[in-house]
């Protein structure tokens, strides 16, 4: 166990910012990190590198405590923070070897390091530049370059993915991926798509409480059943229509207005093709139909719809803090 | 600690702080010392360098001031603080790299001022009729008087993630404790501990050892003022987690 969170709650005066969370998290596994905006991610992650106390409960990293063993903890752990900070008058390698030097590192294995992580995150277009002079993406990899340089076996990389263009979004996930392989991650996000691609396990915490910590295939197959008895049915006519009209057709579970005149209707699945029967409703009540065509279930979840429904139906909820 | 000195060091040295700290305080020092009539030795007849000593602390009280503020507060600022205090390095450590950092380009900036010392003793008469003793013990008080300086300016710099408040303390504290205690003991409301309020400021201490007499009790006082500074600060960065 190579991160453990326990009974963790941290409080600001009065307000609960996180509130008795428990997990852990196991080498060779990344944890998406969900929740809305001001959910307590990002103050669970700073707990969790010794930058803030806990109020309750303890983090364990690598079997030390955070707050006993700080200095411990904080050399076996790489942390991206939130917004990445960056020493901006500071070349590449001169920030590089400066980070790596505080790790008490050395000459030639120092500059060696450097190298490695240089070209492990793709800096090396750009090594030779000031970080100031870099753009985003390039400073995001500086800034994940920073947290890799010592090899840690935990990484917490808070918003990893902000303000990336679609290119570097898949290479810095890639990169994540590879350097998974031996090392625990966990990092926020509040990209579903990216959870997807990414993670083994999703936690997702609401106002300071854990609301799930589930693998993700678990959580997404879950979804699949409850969707995937249905067969499902984009209607268009010319005018719109009155919809308890198409309710009372046979089979039909489910009407939804989509825009205008257009419908989207479901029925259960072991019933027999739904369409004929919509064509003759049309053609008895003289609507004019313009269009019709079967939602494929694939198209709706590869968008990370899905995981992203999970979310707002996990979040949305009331739950009182306190 | 080591990498962080070198680090601070390397960005004073990188980036124009240093120089200009330098070149200003030789530049009002010169003047004051060869050029200016009412200060400069020429006309004054006396082959010394107490106008340096004398005049020197009240430019340290500006440029110190100027080093230090962006030591804490630009980290603060940048949001670097997070990221060098999650680095296995403990707040300690921080304080002690970046002071001493700030303490290199101070002395940076008095070590020139030999020259002035060589100059002078070329120019007694006869050669090198001059008190070296008393310079050498001008000079310790006025290294230490930056370091002293030098810790309030790191203070105030943690307390605040402004640049331009964090030097305006500075400014204040370093005048206050300098001539503030001195000034404060002449009231007639202290009675017969106005010594005692007097022994409480800088100036006190530092005329002393600009007599060239190393007294160790003024040795200690310089060196607790620093020392209680660092630790202030030290309070303030572990601040965050209470």
């Amino acid at each position: 166990m190579s991160l453990v969170v326990e009974n963790l709650t941290k409080t600001y005066g009065k307000q609960v910012a996180v509130n008795q969370i428990s997990f852990s998290a196991q080498p060779g596994e990344i944890v998406g990190f969900l929740g809305p905006n001001g959910a307590g991610k990002s103050t669970t992650m700073k707990i969790a590198t010794g930058y803030l106390p806990p109020t309750q409960g303890s983090v364990r990293v690598c079997d030390h405590d955070v707050e006993e063993d700080s200095v411990v903890v904080r050399k076996c752990l790489g942390y991206l923070p939130e917004h990445n900070p960056l020493y901006l008058d500071m070349y590449v390698h001169e920030y590089l070897q400066f980070i790596g030097s505080l790790y008490g590192m050395q000459g030639v294995n120092l500059s060696d390091r450097v190298k490695e992580v240089v070209s492990l995150c793709g800096l090396e277009p750009e090594q030779r530049k000031k970080i100031g002079a870099l753009s985003k993406g390039y400073r995001q990899r500086v800034g994940l370059a920073q947290a890799l340089i010592h090899n840690p076996s935990v990484l917490i990389l808070d918003e990893p993915t902000t303000g990336l263009d679609p290119n570097q979004l898949s290479e810095i996930r890639a990169l994540i991926k590879e350097i998974s392989q031996e090392k625990t991650v966990i990092f926020s996000t509040h990209i579903m798509q990216e959870v997807q691609a990414l993670c083994d396990r999703v936690i997702i915490i609401n106002r300071g409480n854990l609301v799930i910590d589930r693998p993700l295939d678990e959580l997404q197959s879950e979804e699949q059943n409850d969707l995937g008895e249905m067969q499902r049915v984009e209607v268009a006519f010319l005018q719109p229509i009155d919809e308890a009209q198409l309710q009372s057709l046979a089979g039909i579970t489910q009407v939804e207005k989509k825009y205008q005149s257009t419908y989207e209707l479901a029925a259960p699945l072991e019933r027999e093709d739904i369409r004929p029967a919509i064509f003759q409703f049309a053609c008895e009540n003289q609507h004019v139909l313009i269009g019709m065509k079967p939602i494929i279930e694939e198209n709706k979840r590869n968008a990370g719809a899905s995981l992203e429904e999970i979310f707002r139906s996990l979040t949305t909820t009331e739950v009182n803090p306190s | 600690m080591l990498a962080i000195y070198r680090k601070e060091v390397n960005s004073y040295l990188n980036s124009l702080i240093a120089y200009v700290v330098i070149a200003v305080f030789l530049t009002g020092t010169g003047l004051l010392m060869w050029v200016f009539p009412d200060t400069s030795v020429l006309a004054y007849g006396f082959a010394d360098l107490s106008t340096l000593f004398s005049l020197g602390p009240y430019i340290f009280m500006f440029l110190i001031p100027a080093i230090t503020m962006r030591s804490f507060a630009e980290e603060r600022k940048a949001g670097t603080m997070e990221l060098i205090l999650t680095q296995p390095v403990t707040d300690w450590q921080l304080v002690l790299g970046k002071y001493f950092a700030s303490w290199t380009v101070v002395v940076l900036a008095v070590l020139p001022t030999l020259i002035y010392y060589f100059s002078i003793y070329q120019l007694g008469n006869p050669v090198g009729n001059l008190d070296s003793a008393g310079i050498f013990g001008s000079y310790i008080g006025l290294t230490l008087l930056g370091g002293v300086f030098t810790a309030i300016g790191t203070l105030a710099s943690s307390l605040t993630e402004n640049q331009v408040i964090a030097f305006i303390l500075a400014v204040f504290f370093c005048f206050f404790l300098y001539t503030g205690f001195s000034s404060l003991a002449g009231l007639e409301f202290w009675g017969d501990s106005a010594l005692v309020v007097e022994k409480f400021g800088i100036l006190h201490h530092y005329d002393a050892m600009s007599r060239g007499l190393i007294d160790s009790r003024n040795l200690l006082y310089f060196i607790t003022v620093t020392t209680l500074m660092l630790l202030l600060t030290q309070l303030v960065l572990n601040s965050r987690k209470w």
